[in-house]
């Protein structure tokens, strides 16, 4: 079979299109977003029938791929880890389902937050929901795993989360492809108590999902995704690895004399009785994971006292960041590799920044002069490139939580007393969660200021297309009820600064909702745009 | 044998290109390829690193250890002393000449030159001129390839053909100047 050199993210694509992918859906988000992408392009490339697209949010993309699902098809579901917060009400509810076409969730993780604004964990979401969850710890997996997700998630009628990480999404190595399977044919679910969460429907569903847990164990017990390696000559220290850890477990496990028995686990729920073998053959467990000490806590409900248990609850790995081979090595108790003599030089920190002749830099300008007239002013900003609006020189944000989040909390500011007061959000984020905010402001009747800044693009992740247009937006915000002639756009260059300034100058003034539309490309925008001619 | 190299620079600086060229011309050879990069934020403006592992036997971490990397390839002279902890005690550090300034506390850079000089073996090449001289200030990537290539476990023609494979789409042009910066970063 023929070998390709690929990013984790696009073995997952691949994966999913020899397991007979017909429908992916996603909100782009580091590092998930090259899982759509590479479909996106397998659609222009190979097979126009696929579909691959972008939605609103993370929740709108998991709803549309279980009525794939309900249509008897295989869908794919992608979004980063703090993405599956958004989509949790839909997926939580959708494990209670009799899943019918494949239905698979691939969740990108960020421990190390190399682009995120938290580590969260997704494991604990299929536990949470009582559902598979498979972590692939190198490429070739991610392809197999994928695949076998789907059949899993056929089986057994439930949801499959594939868990990765961002060192296997964003890493590259040669994978081999094995059978393509084809596309399941339109077969709806006939049985509309499958999908119908009436509470004396769901009770059922609970409960039959409850009955399913032995099922799942035996599965985890069996799987070879969860290797467990014994010997019998090591009875002071065992190893379980989880995700990523594994391979930096086997660099180290070269230079132990004795080897400690291992297992791995990438299959949960968790093989319990592995678990108990190994740790019977050991007076100390070491638990090297990657993310949450999710495997660690477990550990301590199920094994005798008398075994030792280290790892991130007793910082022997620390709790914060990726783990490392160096982290591992040490976990071990292996000397550290000699280094190269550092020479001593103080090393000024590289913040990420806002490109040279961004749209947001001229947006923060003019509104930095009129906050600058104010003693008191509040800036919420939101997830995107202008949040590196909070660094020098900007200096222009106080606030940043989540997506949609810049909206609901300059509400909440104003209503608390501040004034004046400015939500600041981009065209993207603004469809996916920020919608809504606007409606509880307009209810509310804040004076309150949103600036949308509108590059047309959703940049940050690498430039994928927004859903609606910037003439799109304007009719949104008129349309949730804003005063029209409080709708204003400017264009952020700079030879429009004075304009800018007075017109945000007199909106934020305005008693009520107001929005300032910022419309420029983002210039990588414009740059592509030329170089197609 | 196994290779590892730690590939910095800033945001939009083209270190993936390098990184992609450098593995292409490795799998030509047969040979295992890891290589992990950096994407979203963290590559707009910057620092950036990649790590890149070449290996004729199985390689199992993305990640390079502290003290095990064989060469630091920086395109630039600040950020090749961010990542020094990776080399190991004799590797290879190759660094650009020419500093990227965007934040108001780059050190002087003559500091930064001595500082690379006291690393026995480090070589500062002039990416910049040379990138011009073979037909544009963009490839300056290229000549950091090229002036690598004479350290690396990778043949010549190899590259050449890695080369001609990646940049192929872009035109017959990108390709003779991608391949002129290299030859031209060989022989510096």
């Amino acid at each position: 079979m023929s070998e390709m050199v690929l990013l984790g993210d696009e073995a997952v694509a691949q994966g999913a299109i020899d397991a007979g992918l017909s429908i992916a859906y996603g909100y782009p988000g580091t590092p998930s977003t090259e899982i759509v992408e590479y479909l996106q392009e397998w659609k222009r490339k190979e097979d126009e029938s696929l579909i691959a697209s972008w939605c609103s949010n993370e929740k709108t993309a998991y709803e549309a791929a279980v009525a794939v699902s309900m249509m008897g098809k295989r869908a794919l579901v992608t979004m980063k880890h703090v993405g599956l917060n958004v989509a949790a009400d839909a997926f939580m509810n959708s494990v209670g389902y009799t899943i019918h076409g494949g239905l698979v969730l691939a969740v990108a993780d960020d421990p190390g937050m190399h682009s995120s604004q938290n580590e969260q964990d997704s494991r604990y979401y299929a536990d949470f929901a009582r559902t598979i969850c498979l972590e692939p710890r190198n490429q070739q997996e991610a392809y197999e795993m994928t695949k076998d997700a789907f059949e899993l998630s056929e089986k057994l009628h439930l949801p499959v989360l594939l868990k990765l990480t961002t060192r296997i999404s964003h890493s590259r190595a040669v994978i081999k492809r094995g059978e393509v399977r084809p596309k399941n044919e339109f077969n709806p679910s006939k049985d509309r108590s499958h999908w119908t969460n009436l509470p004396f429907l769901s009770r059922q569903n609970y409960e039959d999902l409850w009955q399913q847990r032995p099922v799942l164990a035996e599965i985890s017990e069996k799987s070879d995704y969860n290797p467990l390696i014994l010997n019998g000559n090591n009875r002071d220290v065992a190893v379980i690895t989880t995700g990523l850890a594994y391979n930096y477990y086997k660099e180290a496990e070269r230079d132990l004399e004795n080897k400690p028995s291992h297992l791995h686990i990438s299959f949960y729920p968790m093989p319990e009785d592995k678990i108990r073998e190994l740790a019977g053959s050991a007076k100390r467990v070491i638990v090297i994971e990657e993310g949450y000490p999710f495997v660690e806590r477990f550990l301590k409900g199920i094994l005798p006292q008398a075994v030792q248990v280290d790892g991130k609850l007793n910082d022997v790995i620390p709790h914060l960041g990726e783990i490392t081979p160096d982290i591992c090595r040490k976990a071990m108790g292996l000397e550290a590799f000699e280094k190269a003599e550092i020479p001593e030089i103080e090393m000024p920190g590289r913040p990420p920044q806002l490109c040279k002749g961004c749209p947001h830099t001229d947006s923060y300008k003019a509104l930095n002069e009129v906050m600058g007239e104010y003693e008191n002013p509040v800036v919420t900003s939101d997830i995107g490139c202008y949040t590196l609006g909070y660094f020098a020189p900007h200096n222009a944000i106080h606030s940043c939580l989540d997506m949609g989040a810049a909206v609901t909390m300059a509400r909440g500011a104003a209503e608390a007393g501040a004034h004046p007061v400015v939500g600041v959000i981009g065209d993207s984020t603004f469809m996916h969660t920020g919608i809504q905010g606007l409606v509880d402001m307009l209810s509310a009747g804040n004076k309150v200021t949103l600036m949308i800044l509108d590059n047309s693009i959703t940049a940050m992740t690498g430039m994928q297309q927004t859903i609606v247009e910037s003439s799109g937006i304007i009719n949104v915000v008129k349309g949730c009820g804003v005063s029209p002639e409080h709708v204003r756009t400017i264009i952020p260059l700079p030879k429009h600064h004075e304009e800018n300034v007075k017109i945000i100058r007199e909106e934020v003034e305005y008693n009520g909702v107001s929005v300032i539309i910022a419309q420029r490309a983002c210039i990588h925008v414009v740059k592509r745009k030329y170089a197609k001619g | 044998m196994t290779y590892n190299i730690v590939l910095c620079g800033v945001g939009g600086q083209g270190v993936l290109s390098v990184a992609a060229i450098i593995a292409r011309g490795a799998m030509m050879e047969g040979l295992q390829v890891k290589q992990a990069e950096v994407h979203g934020m963290s590559q707009r403006g910057g620092a950036v690193i990649a790590t890149m592992r070449i290996s004729s036997e199985e390689i199992f971490s993305d990640l390079i250890s502290e003290g095990q990397a064989d060469m630091i390839l920086s395109m630039e002279p600040l950020e090749s002393i961010r990542h020094i902890s990776y080399l190991r005690k004799g590797g290879q550090l190759i660094t650009g000449k020419e500093p990227f300034i965007n934040i108001p506390e780059y050190p002087e850079q003559d500091k930064l030159y001595s500082v690379i000089d006291s690393i026995p073996g480090s070589m500062i090449i002039d990416t910049k001129n040379l990138a011009v001289e073979a037909g544009s200030q963009r490839a300056q990537n290229m000549v950091l390839v090229g002036s690598a290539s004479k350290v690396l476990p990778i043949k010549e023609e190899t590259f050449l053909k890695a080369i001609e494979n990646v940049f192929t789409r872009k035109g017959e042009e990108i390709v003779t100047i991608n391949k002129k910066a290299f030859v031209l970063g060989r022989n510096s």
